[in-house]
């Protein structure tokens, strides 16, 4: 009588699995199968072994792994601070901070780069024509998801106490954020960190724009000369792009053991 | 009058002297510390006690140099440090939300102090497992914070405000989020250590019987000011305030004639304390304690309630007047007081407190 009842919502669960499951993995499997077409019918890995024999696609991944780390270290380096600031010594600004992180959601790509083309000009010139500067329009990019991965953070760790606690003991404010704020927002730094890496590996429109050859233009490029290896490098980035992700989450997560194991009942 | 008696020599005791200046600090229309003055021996603990929003917890901070006054001195040592930053004052302060930081062992946390004053990692190592033994938690020096309970907690906190011998220890509401038997036996802890290391202390607390265990002298304020500060017995048994009269605690309210110093209450003559209303019809502010009810057929007083406290019980009475007190007794004279028995009242003629009706 109850697997009877039981068997429609188990049913249910299952279509809901498969449906979702489907949805997601079938394009990847796809993207495989068609990556690995050989001719009359057989199969091939030659698109995958060109990957590392395209100068021109490692230059462009080794650059647009360069910008995700560089985009990484200054978003860190820009927000951390200052939120853990707001947090701390001026609560009325985390709106105003948190309103200016959101805006980049709200401005086209295409108006960004309008905006940003004269600076850019002086930056190219500067940099001798260097990709690197991308960073700096790339910080501002991944700032709404960032904005929301420190804040979560920040806001499931009671900071102002720790640091209160930390100031007594004779911490002065730089100690207070590296030693005892930071430390404590690992996950969130390291969430907002797959964020950046992830949105900086998927970037197109504005390094097309700028006509700065990053992976996501270079993929592109090679879509109109050669398919097979154009779609054997979008898949290679989604599965660098999920290894990286399933390491951090390790990371993060390996290390707390659950708090019901192991307090000692009774004990004050 | 002075609000601040003698402040006492504590023979034996370490420590420095604290002296509160004058301080006023406003957040915005909230005159949170209204001319604070308070004197605190070396070695002596002194408890704030008030209602939420008194101003106890804003001394306790710009003590610590965590809150900034905005006039007044705060004197620590014959030094003045009013405007010195927290983490240059030397305060150890356990605060009221539990403030163990996560990323640390127990015995890390208590060791970060010294580790900012420099002291060699062995050296540290060594000091802080003493301070873990001090607190008994000895063997529990390895784990970090979500491993260890409320209490547990709070104990590693003491231990780490203890352990970089700080010039003065603060204690913020500390027990205020622990469980009734753990807040008893740790509030028995603190006392027993405070002593033992004889550390200056300042106790800021809501809860009355907390502060009356713990301090060696007892400050009441209210809207900012100091009401009365005093010896725990003293501030019980002879409050110069009607504010510390009705809230240090239990207190009946019963109507009286007061005439040459002394209230005329269920008619017993009683004297009447310092400060008291003391001509025409005021309300005696009678403890419970100082109740006495005696059963007799036919007395117009009913007990309405009885409540067993373990020594002692505490009977509710309807008197003719219609008006409600509570009696505390022993628990052996509680014999026979059943609730609506007849019940003659009268009051021990101790000194009270009268206001003006």
């Amino acid at each position: 009588m109850s697997r009877r009842r039981r068997l429609p919502g188990s049913l249910a669960r299952w279509a809901v699995i498969v449906l979702v499951g489907g949805y997601l993995i079938l394009p990847l499997v796809s993207m495989l199968e068609f990556s690995t077409r050989g001719d009359l019918g057989t199969r091939s890995l030659d698109a995958w072994v060109a990957i590392g024999g395209d100068p021109n696609l490692v230059e462009a991944i080794i650059t647009t792994l360069a910008i995700a780390a560089l985009t990484v270290v200054g978003m860190l380096a820009l927000l951390v601070p200052t939120m853990t600031w707001t947090y701390l010594r001026v609560p009325k600004l985390k709106r105003p901070v948190e309103f200016l992180c959101l805006l980049p959601l709200a401005i086209p790509a295409v108006v960004l780069v309008v905006g940003i083309v004269p600076i850019y000009s002086i930056l190219t010139r500067a940099t001798r024509g260097s990709p690197l500067v991308l960073v700096f329009i790339d910080i501002i990019l991944v700032l709404p998801y960032a904005h929301r991965a420190i804040d979560a953070g920040l806001k499931s760790i009671d900071v102002i106490t720790l640091a209160e606690a930390a100031r007594s003991l004779g911490a002065g404010w730089p100690r207070v954020i590296l030693q005892i704020i930071v430390p404590n927002l690992r996950g969130a730094l390291l969430s907002a960190s797959v964020i950046a890496v992830a949105l900086v590996l998927g970037e197109f429109t504005i390094s097309s724009l700028l006509n700065y050859d990053t992976l996501q233009v270079v993929i592109n490029l090679l879509g109109k000369r050669d398919s097979y290896l154009s779609v054997a490098v979008s898949l290679a980035a989604l599965l660098f792009a999920f290894v990286l992700i399933y390491g951090i989450a390790v990371v993060a997560g390996g290390k707390r053991r659950p708090v019901e194991e192991s307090i000692e009942e009774g004990v004050a | 009058m002075s609000l601040t008696p003698a402040v006492p020599t504590l023979e034996g005791r370490s420590g420095v002297a604290v002296q509160f200046q004058g301080l006023h600090r406003y957040y915005g229309a909230v005159h949170a510390l209204d001319g604070l003055d308070l004197d605190i021996a070396p070695g002596e603990l002194v408890a704030l006690l008030g209602p939420s929003g008194c101003g106890k917890t804003t001394a306790l901070r710009a003590l610590a140099g965590l809150d900034t006054p905005d006039a007044g001195r705060i004197v620590v040592d014959g030094r003045d440090i009013t405007d010195v930053p927290a983490n240059k004052r030397d305060m150890g302060m356990v605060f009221q939300a539990y403030s163990l930081f996560p990323n640390m062992t127990a015995r890390d946390n208590v060791a970060y102090g010294l580790r900012l004053r420099g002291m060699d990692s062995q050296t540290r190592s060594r000091r802080a497992d003493e301070m873990l033994d001090l607190v008994g938690l000895a063997k529990q020096g390895g784990r970090y914070s979500y491993q260890l309970s409320g209490g547990q907690q709070q104990r590693v906190a003491l231990a780490r405000a203890l352990a970089i011998q700080p010039k003065v220890l603060l204690l913020d509401e500390p027990l205020s989020a622990l469980d009734a038997k753990v807040r008893r036996v740790l509030r028995d802890e603190i006392r027993r250590i405070q002593i033992a290391v004889g550390t200056t202390t300042l106790f800021v607390t809501h809860d009355q019987e907390e502060a009356l265990a713990l301090g060696d002298r007892v400050g009441v304020m209210s809207n900012g000011r100091l009401e009365q500060i005093a010896a725990p017995m003293e501030l019980y048994d002879r409050p110069r305030t009607p504010f510390v009269a009705e809230f240090v605690g239990l207190t009946n309210r019963i109507a009286g004639t007061a005439s040459d110093g002394t209230v005329d209450v269920l008619g017993t003559r009683i004297p009447l304390l310092e400060g008291s209303t003391r001509s025409g019809k005021v309300s005696a502010l009678v403890r419970p304690e100082a109740m006495r009810l005696a059963r007799e057929d036919g007395a117009p007083a009913r007990v309405i309630a009885i409540s067993f406290l373990g020594s002692v019980c505490r009977a509710q009475v309807r008197l003719p007047d219609g008006n409600l007190v509570v009696a505390q007794m022993a628990a052996a004279d509680a014999t026979g007081l059943t609730p609506g028995a007849a019940v003659h009242v009268d009051v021990r003629p101790s000194p009270v407190f009268a206001v003006a009706d």
